[in-house]
């Protein structure tokens, strides 16, 4: 069965066995030429495997897009002292996101080359991919996969003779957003509360089990095969050269075809709505557009104009691309209760720690309920800004600061929405029935 | 790379500003230790001097200059030549906006909760938070749960600084409680319903709860707690004499709390010692001297009481059965009359628990075998120990001798213990049956009545002060003790403890050399020497 939509735009490096079920197989990934990149990296150094994924330019497809080689490059380097672990985060869980689903469930045995390619350059020992508890059927699949890579030593003692000895471990969540998170996975991992750490230290000093630790993502480490075999300087080729390379953008919302697409990075957004998405459902106008995963702030259709879809385009345009998880909104939505539900979300998921996020989340949740229901004043938007304001930079991880992003960048650009809400119900409907 | 004890002690040592305040300290000193050191507290809650730190009450924000976002001073080590504003525009906003998430869903319920008056909570927030809150949502309502023993839990004030989860892991040993849920549903809980009522440490959870979170179940509704008299004193329910507080009013103890002392206790005390202090509160008290059964004026009572200790004969077999929850003052001019008057054996009663119990997290302190304070004094004054480990038995009285007992209650003995003696003298707090045919019965005081100093077990020489009114004509038993030694012509009688103890620290001695004045407010040690003497041929 054929891979549901493929556009001829696409540039199809990491998504070339979706929909072929014998990619999820030993056999079937060997025949694209699956694991000789991790034969060619086993007679290399580590430090000359991290220098040419530094020449790549790739970045972490996490979200924060941070530069991979470079990451790898903070691991201590004198190996035989303390055991390394590499962990790769397949927890994905960000509203909007679906991308590393696909990756893990169609081809599990990219994302396990990349991972044991990292774990070599980084000297690491074991591998632990951290997945999501939903993952039902990626999890299943890597299972098998696991299970082949061992059973044709490309696992274990002695890898294809190398005398490098490698594990991986399948580790599956509990249903925390916030275990994805590095240093909460960490914690989840280790058998604690999914709560992120304070940091200093930081994961490549003290990580998981107290040891240096890299955190991968899974689109990350999914495309460093095709730089090993291909080279730093193809992978240059494509997008731009401060965001090389190609990027999956999965879209939901308002457009006519939804899904997961492989492009370029710098791809122009406009052509990536309206050509490769088809453009907005059902002919309506486009309203907003969340390009980068929920925790990143709203662009409007004008700021969607000349966008272009690279790290460096978007936080230029004030929001981010984060996980290229576009949600897309048409002109009928109602952007008060869009945020309203992922401020409920954020509420849902904190991991109740720090303070002004705890009780933050909630209370921003509770104001937008009041607003919704049409028992809003004016003076509650100053007050949403004000307790956004206090639920940035204050807390141990970033996820106050995502609840209070879409807040703050809804009310200033769609403050209209909002003002259309207030006080359309009596402020206090049950006093105003008892009169 | 460069060796970084290089250069000596300078080497180690960072010098930062604080506030505009310059402070040097050692390397890996954080953040809120160097603002202690200059007298600067930096308003926290889930941070706590002996517990781990998880930085996560966001309180202690500071600013660092040249760092992007705030930074916790319960976990940021200070680095050389940072300058560090707690009293920022940034970090007074911070404070501000925390401190207004904490009354998001706190009930604000300070007339009824017991916390009220040392809640950290109110403290800061009449501090440092906003004039008037701008919540209109309903709060979220949790309820109390029954945490087993002593402790209650609050849901609905707690702050979720999590002091009470590490304090069982970390202290109490034992994974007692912990959060759980999350995000704004997050609650603290026990396993099941073991709770914490087994743990003896569990007491300080609410101690340390910065909130009225953790409430104990005897203080509940007892007391507010700016009403309470607060007395430094000495615990006197085993022999490791952990530091407390006497808190108290209507001159009644209504609970006992640990004070600092690294050396003894830390920060705790163990539960046996805690709410074992309702015998401070006994009543009826011996309100007068009771010479023959009759009542008497202390002068008379003791002018013919030296009489009568005068016309012993010489030889005269004396013994005197000390108490080890009262001082060195009192038991040491007990020991010296006996010597005085003639042939004279000291002896004492006291119970004992089968084990001590350490506590897991800091095993200096324990509660100890010996289940009274001053054990080891009477042991360093010569005292032997009789009776047996419920502190009964042993004092079957010999005609012909003197028996002079003080503080013991007697309260094992027959009603005609005493009269086959020559001279029974009960130095009492309380009325014996026992006792009620004693030559002479003179009020004294409770511990908790007098100044005085206890010896712990491991030779810590410490002081107490007066908590609670004696009755009126109860006199400590040192100055009983002394007035009747001056009578008999051994020496002035003291005029205060610190000169009772003087007295005693020329007679014994392993107390040579101290004073109140270099006891101080943390103890000092006896002479060791002298200790590890007395104590050879005694099992601990």
């Amino acid at each position: 069965m054929a891979y549901p939509y493929r556009h001829e735009q696409e540039t199809v490096v990491l998504t070339r066995g979706f929909g072929d079920p014998r990619t999820r197989t030993l056999e079937g990934w060997r025949a694209l030429g699956g694991y000789n990149a991790l034969a060619k990296v086993l007679e290399m150094a580590p430090n000359d495997v991290i220098e040419v994924v530094k020449a790549s330019g790739l970045r972490g497809r996490g979200g924060a897009g941070f530069p991979t080689g470079v990451k790898w490059s903070f691991m201590p380097k004198d190996d035989s002292k303390q055991p390394h672990y590499l962990l790769i985060n397949a927890d994905e869980s960000e509203p909007g996101a679906f991308k590393d689903r696909e990756l893990l469930r169609w081809t599990p045995h990219q994302v396990i080359e990349g991972a044991l390619i990292g774990a070599h350059a980084i000297r690491a020992r074991h591998v632990y991919i951290y997945m999501r508890g939903e993952f039902f059927e990626p999890a299943q699949i890597m299972a098998r996969a696991i299970e082949e890579i061992y059973q044709a030593n490309l696992a274990g003692r002695d890898i294809l003779g190398s005398g490098v000895d490698i594990d991986v471990t399948l580790h599956l969540g509990a249903g925390a957003y916030i275990c994805g998170e590095e240093t909460a996975l960490m914690n989840s991992l280790e058998g604690r509360r999914g709560q992120p750490r304070i940091k200093p230290p930081f994961p490549a000093v003290m990580g998981a089990f107290g040891k240096p630790t890299t955190i991968n993502n899974v689109e990350t480490v999914a495309a460093v095969p095709h730089i090993i075999v291909n080279g730093a300087d193809w992978y240059r080729s494509f997008g731009t050269d401060k965001s090389p390379g190609t990027k999956l953008f999965n879209v939901s919302g308002h457009v006519v075809r939804r899904g997961n697409y492989e492009l370029p990075l710098g791809f122009p957004m406009k052509e990536f709505l309206y050509d490769v998405c088809g453009g907005i459902r059902d002919g309506r106008q486009l309203k907003a557009v969340i390009p980068g995963g929920s925790s990143v702030p709203i662009l409007t259709a004008a700021e969607c104009e000349e966008l272009a879809l690279d790290y460096e385009s978007v936080a230029a345009a004030g929001s981010m691309l984060g996980t290229a998880s576009v949600i897309v909104m048409d002109d009928r939505t109602n952007i008060v209760k869009q945020v309203r539900r992922m401020v409920e979300f954020y509420a849902h998921e904190s991991c109740g720690q720090c303070t002004p996020c705890r009780e933050g989340t909630e209370w921003l949740a509770k104001i937008l309920r009041r607003i919704e229901a049409g028992q809003g004043t004016e003076e509650d938007l100053d007050t949403l800004l004000d307790l956004g304001a206090n639920m940035t930079g204050t807390t141990i991880c970033v996820l106050s600061d995502s609840a209070a992003a879409p807040v703050a960048s809804s009310i200033e650009k769609f403050r209209d929405d909002y003002l259309a809400l207030l006080g359309r119900a009596p402020e206090a409907p049950a006093l105003a029935a008892a009169h | 790379m460069a060796n970084v004890n290089e250069g000596g002690t300078a080497a180690d040592m960072v010098t930062c500003t604080i506030d505009g305040v310059e402070v040097s300290v050692p390397k890996g000193t954080r953040i809120i230790e160097a603002a202690e050191g200059i007298g600067l507290g930096i308003a926290h809650y889930c941070y706590h001097p002996a517990l781990s730190a998880p930085a996560m009450c966001r309180m202690c924000l500071v600013e660092v200059e040249g760092a992007p976002k705030l930074a916790p001073a319960c976990v940021t080590t200070v680095g050389d030549g940072q300058v560090i504003n707690t009293e920022s525009e940034r970090a007074l906003k911070a404070r501000e906006g925390t401190l207004e998430f904490y009354l998001f869903n706190h009930p604000l319920d300070c007339p009824i909760c017991d916390k009220s008056g040392e809640c950290k909570l109110q403290d800061y927030v009449h501090s440092e938070g906003r004039a008037h809150g701008r919540s209109l949502e309903a709060k979220r309502v949790l309820g109390q749960d029954d945490f087993g023993g002593d402790i209650l839990y609050d849901g609905d004030r707690c702050i979720m600084c999590t002091r009470c989860v590490r304090f069982m892991r970390e202290i109490g040993g034992e994974d007692a409680l912990c959060v759980v849920q999350r995000g704004h549903r997050s609650v603290i809980d026990t396993f099941y319903d073991e709770g914490v009522g087994e743990n003896l440490w569990a007491g300080n959870i609410v101690d340390i709860c910065p909130v009225g979170a953790l409430l104990s179940k005897d203080f509940l509704h007892k007391a507010r707690v700016w009403d309470l008299d607060r007395t430094p004193s000495v615990c006197a329910s085993c022999s490791q004499g952990c530091n407390i507080y006497l808190d108290g009013r209507d001159n009644a103890v209504d609970r006992l709390r640990p004070r600092q002392n690294t050396e003894v206790n830390s920060y705790w005390m163990c539960d046996y010692g805690r709410y074992n202090y309702e015998w401070l509160n006994r009543q009826p008290r011996l309100e007068s001297p009771l010479v023959g059964g009759t009542e008497s004026a202390w002068q008379a009572a003791v002018i013919s009481l030296v009489e009568r200790l005068k016309a012993l004969p010489s030889g005269t077999r004396v013994r005197v059965v000390g108490s080890a929850v009262l001082g060195n003052e009192d038991n040491g001019l007990l020991a010296r009359l006996a010597e005085v008057v003639g042939d004279g054996e000291t002896v004492f009663r006291s119970a004992r628990a089968a084990d001590e119990e350490p506590c897991p997290g800091f095993p200096v302190l324990r509660r100890r075998r010996e289940l009274a304070a001053n054990v080891e004094g009477l042991k360093l004054m010569g005292f032997s120990r009789v009776g047996d480990d419920e502190g009964r038995g042993g004092l079957e009285a010999s005609s012909g001798d003197v028996v002079i007992v003080l503080g013991d209650d007697l309260a094992d003995l027959p009603e005609d213990f005493g009269r086959g003696a020559e001279l029974f003298v009960h130095l009492a707090t309380h009325a014996s049956a026992a006792a009620a045919g004693a030559d002479y019965v003179l009020p004294v005081t409770l511990y908790a009545e007098q100044e005085g100093t206890f010896t712990n077990a491991d030779g810590r020489v410490q002081r107490f002060w007066p908590g609670l009114q004696p009755p009126a004509m109860a006199r400590p038993a040192w100055q009983v003790l002394g007035v009747l030694l001056a009578g008999l012509g051994d020496g002035a009688a003291p005029a205060d403890a610190a000169n009772a103890f003087l007295r005693v620290a020329q007679i014994h001695d392993a107390f040579a050399g101290l004073s109140y004045e270099n006891i101080g407010a943390r103890g000092a040690l006896v002479n060791e020497l002298v200790r590890l003497g007395a104590g050879a041929g005694e099992e601990g």
